[in-house]
């Protein structure tokens, strides 16, 4: 993909996020930053090429143990991000149901 | 140049990845759909993960064929190493999140978005050390210069995220005061050290030494500690929907280097999202955005008001008082603050509302955007406590109800009720959208002592009112008492 192709793709995307994020509830902004969060660690996929990578040298073998411990910081968002978030929305009860 | 090229199939699993986030964020708009909505963010991860496991399986060389192409093999050992890193991080997160204390949530955001940014630190760096791995090696031998701008903004942005949420942690957790500590010149270093990381990103694009992205790591790790050091505690939730905002931006970054569709969607997603929670936060302080990040709020304003206080009468009333009049009420609206949370209160105080409306009371809770500590920290709270969603209101949707109610109830929560921002103009917290607590015909207000006061350091005019009540007590404890008068 081009540079172009990239960069219409983001801009697009933030329009999205700017109507999506405004029909938001204000009474679930809290689990919105839990689960943006979370899904910002979607940076994993950046760290597993990284760690993947195979290729001799200091540089290679360094960036590839980088990648790993990018992917142990990521999991635990990932994880802890969408369980956390799972847990306050199941807390969200109306009034019919009890 | 010769990027990795990926299958088509990867292509749009990774678009398709990208739509699932914009369903989760979607399906928060009620409570009702937000479930959903999260099982679509945990299959839009899955996919981006087991995509990239796929397309990306480590190989190593085992030999030369006959033709003299490499042999590749997968290699078991880094496999099974980064399945390892993905469990540990499972069940730190897991473990986390399953413990943590509600009323923690603001500094268990932080700390996660810390970890957002170091990750995207260290994937920059390693774009940097092995770049023929991420595809941006070009014939030369050079790193492809776009690459470059998006990997120094993806390592700048990921360093500023992660120290300063480290300080926004430290500050909510208590282990580092939250006042707001101020260096005279601060202004002039933070504003020197902001361009000297631009100035390093430009020279990047033509020199890749390592000292230059050394440098840019060290100095954006420095600008974030900086930047949040002088802002105080309460502007906290400002600070975290920045920082909320940031991840996603270096995330973004590091989508542009890495060419990736799920990347560059969650980014913007994310980026967008915290980008309007710091603007919501803002507006509701009535502060510029600049102002709350220059910081130093409530340190100038506490000195100036403090001398000119004078002794005014105020009326101190008892739990059993309380109860009384809560019992004799037709409507009730409880406004809770940070200091419900502090006093983890919220479960007594949704009994003390069940054995109101148990006698026929109306109970509404009313939020306002800044209460706590972060955006919807209150509603949270009471919804830990199984207070009905239905029964909490926003400031724009009972702001008209409190001249018809019998007593506003304010529990832990101060210049969100202060009618200075109304009708003082010199006052610090002047413009700030507040509840009109003062058109009730009874005002209980829960509070520690008289000494305190919120926390722009304002004295507040609701003490002294004719109608006002105070109740002086820790939060918990004097719901409890109340609850206790009621049963008899």
């Amino acid at each position: 993909m081009d540079f172009i192709s990239i960069l219409s793709i983001f801009v697009l995307a933030c329009f999205v996020g700017y109507y999506v994020v405004w029909s938001v509830t204000p009474a679930l902004h809290t689990p919105l930053m839990a689960v943006t969060n979370a899904i910002s660690s979607v940076i994993i996929v950046g760290a597993l090429v990284a760690a993947a990578a195979s290729g001799g040298g200091v540089r290679a073998l360094t960036s590839s143990w980088l990648g790993l411990a990018a992917v142990t910081l990521a999991s635990i968002n990932i994880f802890g991000g969408f369980a956390v978030t799972a847990r306050m929305l199941a807390m969200y009860k109306s009034k019919k149901k009890g | 140049m010769e990027h990795t090229v990926l299958p088509s199939w990867a292509l749009l699993a990774y678009l398709a990845s990208g739509v699932l986030f914009i369903l989760a964020l979607r399906g928060l708009s009620s409570p009702a759909s937000s479930r959903t909505g999260n099982r679509y963010g945990m299959a839009g991860m899955g996919l981006a993960v087991v995509t990239t496991l796929l397309t990306n399986s480590p190989m190593v060389q085992v030999g030369l064929s006959v033709d003299g192409a490499m042999i590749y093999e997968p290699d078991i050992v880094a496999s099974a190493r980064i399945f390892a890193a993905i469990a540990l991080g499972a069940m730190i997160g897991l473990t986390t999140a399953r413990k943590i204390q509600m009323t923690a949530m603001p500094q268990l955001v932080a700390a996660f978005h810390s970890l957002v940014g170091l990750a995207a630190v260290l994937v920059g760096l390693a774009a940097y050390l092995n770049p023929a791995a991420f595809g941006i090696l070009l014939p030369s031998g050079a790193i492809n210069p776009d690459s470059r701008i998006e990997m120094g903004l993806g390592i700048a942005i990921g360093a500023i995220t992660f120290s300063g949420s480290v300080i926004a942690f430290l500050k909510l957790n208590g282990n580092m005061s939250g006042a707001p500590i101020l260096l005279p010149t601060r202004h002039l270093i933070n504003l020197g050290t902001v361009m000297a990381i631009l100035l390093l990103i430009a020279r990047f694009t033509q020199d890749e030494t390592t000292w230059v992205v050394a440098t840019i790591t060290v100095l954006s790790f420095a600008i974030g500690f900086l930047l949040i050091v002088p802002i105080g505690g309460a502007d906290m939730p400002v600070v975290v929907s920045m920082l909320n905002s940031y991840s996603g931006w270096a995330a973004a970054a590091m989508g542009f280097t890495l060419h990736n569709t799920a990347m560059i969607i969650t980014g913007a997603l994310v980026g967008s999202s915290g980008a309007i929670l710091s603007y919501i936060m803002c507006k509701a302080m009535n502060r510029s955005f600049i102002s709350v990040i220059a910081g130093g709020f409530g340190a100038e304003a506490g000195a100036g008001s403090g001398e000119a206080r004078e002794q005014r009468p105020w009326k101190r009333g008892s739990a059993e008082d309380a109860a009384f009049l809560l019992k004799e009420a037709e409507s009730v609206i409880i406004i809770p603050g940070y200091g419900m949370a502090v006093a983890q209160a919220q479960h007594v105080l949704r009994e003390m509302g069940e054995l109101l409306k148990a006698g026929g009371v109306t109970v509404k809770y009313a939020i306002h955007p800044v209460a706590g500590r972060m955006p919807g920290h209150m509603n949270v709270l009471l919804a830990e406590a199984n207070v009905p969603y239905d029964e909490v209101f926003e400031l724009e949707d009972i702001q008209g109800e409190f001249a018809q109610c019998d007593v506003a109830f304010v529990i832990g929560a101060n210049d969100v009720v202060n009618p200075a921002a109304k009708t003082d103009k010199s006052s610090p917290i002047y413009g700030m959208p507040v509840f009109d607590v003062e058109k009730a015909k009874t005002i209980m207000f829960i509070k520690r002592s008289m000494g305190g006061v919120g926390y722009a350091g304002v004295d507040n005019d609701v003490f002294y009112m004719d109608q006002t009540m105070m109740l002086l007590a820790d939060a918990k404890k004097m719901v409890e008492d109340i609850v206790k008068a009621l049963a008899h």
